[in-house]
């Protein structure tokens, strides 16, 4: 009876503002179309200086429609500035990080959460704290510690870890791993604690508990964490260009930065290298937004 | 396989199990066989022992490296230092105190404009306007690239003769054109707002998640005491929220602290743009090689960031560990 009540006033409310109501969001869409307008603005720019080649630049201007527009400067980005190699580093540098991190993670996150034991907290918050911290604070012992590791040429050209791709897999993987393993404990927490009490009834081991029940239940949980995970260590800036020193070996989103010297002053270049960069993000982004979203919120759900 | 049917079915309704279960849960360590007991160590020591290595031993190594003199050669010529180089850098290294101030700055822009902004965003997108999902999308946009790429993205928008900043300000090509990222006095405002960029459309994501979240009869109420909309969001709403509160605080002063991409594509902060972050690995890869000097940057940098990070540790563990 209150809840007819209740909705009876709030109709009467809404009435009476209505008016005012439809003013508002209308202020709110001019808001908002103008505030989209700037967020796309740069976006748009990098698109249009990338697709106009540089004879037409150079003869019309860069504040112009006048001239061709094509895929030469993606071409000439993809073929001689090796942007077919930088992402094929990416790959070679993201895949095996992303899955290591989920296994990792996967394996820790089980012990915690589903084997109640002493440490489990001091390990969670071991585990996320190494996560929180700014990879800078690691760089210089990290970088001595690659150095004087020293290995067979036949191994790494360098003589040590440095300027390998295992050195930023792995280091990589150290400091994504407490983000997931905090993510993944909480999303089994969440299972019912009977599901393995059960499998143990019927004498099921810790890795086939693991194996056979767990993992397929965390599906989900895997699905975002591996589209956020993917973007994470594509996106990485830093532990490349701390570990590696060939131009050749970087991968993408490192390597970019050394076009502004390269192509000095062909914008159309660069801008077309920048593009080349955000395609696989922006096609994640398209075909996984929801897990990358998902992803996103699990981390802050629980605060 | 009969029995992964059986634990599959949801635990409400078989019920009568769920008793003895309950009963035998404080000896359920104890009923691990040795072969359970060597795959659980390993499942928890594999993953502590990288952690352990690639993390937690570095962080301490920064810590006494700090108190070293060492050029990064040959292991044997670490020596002692003492304080020498905490000395150095805030007493003889110009660009110590410009980078502090720099860093607060970055904290102070992202918490007063970059947070609201996306907060704002996300407000008024949580209302059922019409395109909500499509002004989602393009200020999420951002979110997906890197720090790295933004700074060369905004490197063309704000070029002193190409940009298209300048062209809309009518600057460009004249002696008044402003090179937005070369110019000491104004660069750091310029790579603010490209990270402002991205920083809004992660804060409206996360504060989107959040307002959905907020039981909608807390709203009503407050309507029904005759509450206007702003009084609702800021005594109600808002309020409500404080789980995800916490974690944009904290995600905005880690963002700030970690501000190195940016001002390192652009001019591997310098002029303008001196950042701590930055500075630690200007002194590890340039000439010198002053390993201490850097390390001493570093422990800076970490005793600053264990404020936000034990604070939201605490919050996050605290309860827990009292359950």
């Amino acid at each position: 009876m209150s809840t007819t009540a209740t909705r009876a006033t709030t109709r009467q409310g809404a009435a009476g503002r209505s008016g005012n109501r439809a003013k508002r969001h209308y202020g709110t869409h001019i808001f908002l179309t103008v505030l989209a307008i700037m967020w796309l603005v740069p976006l748009g720019w990098s698109v249009f200086t990338a697709l106009r080649p540089v004879a037409s630049t150079n003869e019309h201007g860069y504040f112009s429609l006048a001239g061709a527009f094509n895929f030469d400067n993606f071409i000439q980005a993809w073929t001689q500035g090796g942007f077919s190699t930088y992402f094929l580093n990416s790959v070679i540098i993201t895949v095996p990080a992303v899955l290591l991190t989920l296994f990792f993670a996967s394996l820790m996150a089980f012990a915690v959460s589903r084997v109640s034991w002493k440490f489990n907290i001091t390990l969670l918050i071991m585990f996320t704290a190494g996560n929180l911290l700014p990879p800078q604070v690691l760089a210089a012992p990290l970088f001595e510690m690659a150095k004087h590791f020293e290995v067979p040429y036949s191994f790494s050209d360098s003589g040590n870890m440095l300027n390998t791709y295992i050195v930023v897999i792995a280091v990589n993987t150290a400091v994504q791993m407490g983000f997931c393993t905090f993510v993944l404990s909480n999303y089994m927490k969440a299972l019912s604690a009977d599901l393995t009490e059960a499998a143990l009834v019927d004498g099921a081991g810790i890795w086939r508990q693991y194996r056979e029940i767990i993992m397929p239940l965390c599906r989900p949980a895997f699905a975002a964490l591996g589209t956020l995970q993917v973007i994470f260590i594509y996106n990485d800036y830093f532990w490349p260009l701390l570990f590696i020193q060939s131009g050749n070996r970087l991968p993408i989103t490192t390597a970019i930065n050394n076009l502004q010297g390269q192509f000095l002053n062909n914008y159309n270049l660069l801008a077309a290298g920048a593009v080349i960069t955000v395609i696989p993000t922006l096609v994640i982004y398209l075909v996984l937004q929801r897990h990358f979203v998902a992803g996103l919120t699990l981390g802050s759900s629980k605060g | 396989m009969s029995t992964t049917a059986r634990e599959l079915i949801p635990p409400e309704s078989r019920e009568p199990s769920g008793a003895p279960a309950r009963k035998t849960k404080s000896g359920r360590v104890r009923r691990l066989s040795t072969r359970d007991k060597v795959v659980l160590s390993l499942m928890v020591g594999i993953p502590t022992l990288i952690e352990l290595m690639l993390v937690w031993l570095p962080m301490l190594m920064s810590v006494g490296l700090s108190f070293t003199r060492w050029n990064g050669l040959d292991l044997g010529n670490i020596r002692p230092a003492g304080v020498d180089n905490y000395q150095y850098i805030t007493q003889d290294y110009p660009p110590f105190w410009p980078a502090v101030q720099h860093n607060l700055l970055w904290l102070c822009f992202l918490a007063l404009v970059a947070t609201p902004l996306g907060l704002l965003l996300a407000v008024l997108l949580d209302q059922n306007i019409r395109g909500s999902k499509i002004y989602q999308s393009i200020f999420f946009a951002p979110v997906m690239l890197s720090l790295a790429l933004i700074g060369i993205i905004w490197q063309l928008f704000y070029q002193r003769d190409n940009g298209l900043l300048n062209f809309l300000l009518g600057t460009a090509g004249t002696p008044q054109a402003v090179d937005w990222f070369g110019d000491s006095s104004v660069n750091i405002w310029a790579a603010m707002i490209a990270a402002t960029w991205r920083h809004a459309g992660y804060v409206m994501l996360l504060y989107l998640a959040g307002l959905k979240g907020v039981d909608p009869s807390l709203k009503e109420a407050a309507s029904i005491d005759g509450a206007n909309a702003y009084q609702t969001f800021f005594r109600v709403v808002f309020p409500a929220m404080r789980p995800i509160n916490i974690v944009i605080v904290v995600i905005t002063i880690i963002e700030s602290l970690r501000a190195f991409d940016v001002v390192y594509v652009i001019n591997r902060g310098t002029n303008g743009l001196e950042m701590l972050s930055a500075l630690v690995i200007q002194n590890l890869v340039g000439e010198g090689q002053v390993i201490g000097v850097g390390s001493a940057l570093a422990v800076v940098l970490l005793v600053i960031s264990l404020v936000p990070i034990v604070f939201y540790l605490s919050r996050t563990f605290g309860k827990e560990s009292k359950e």
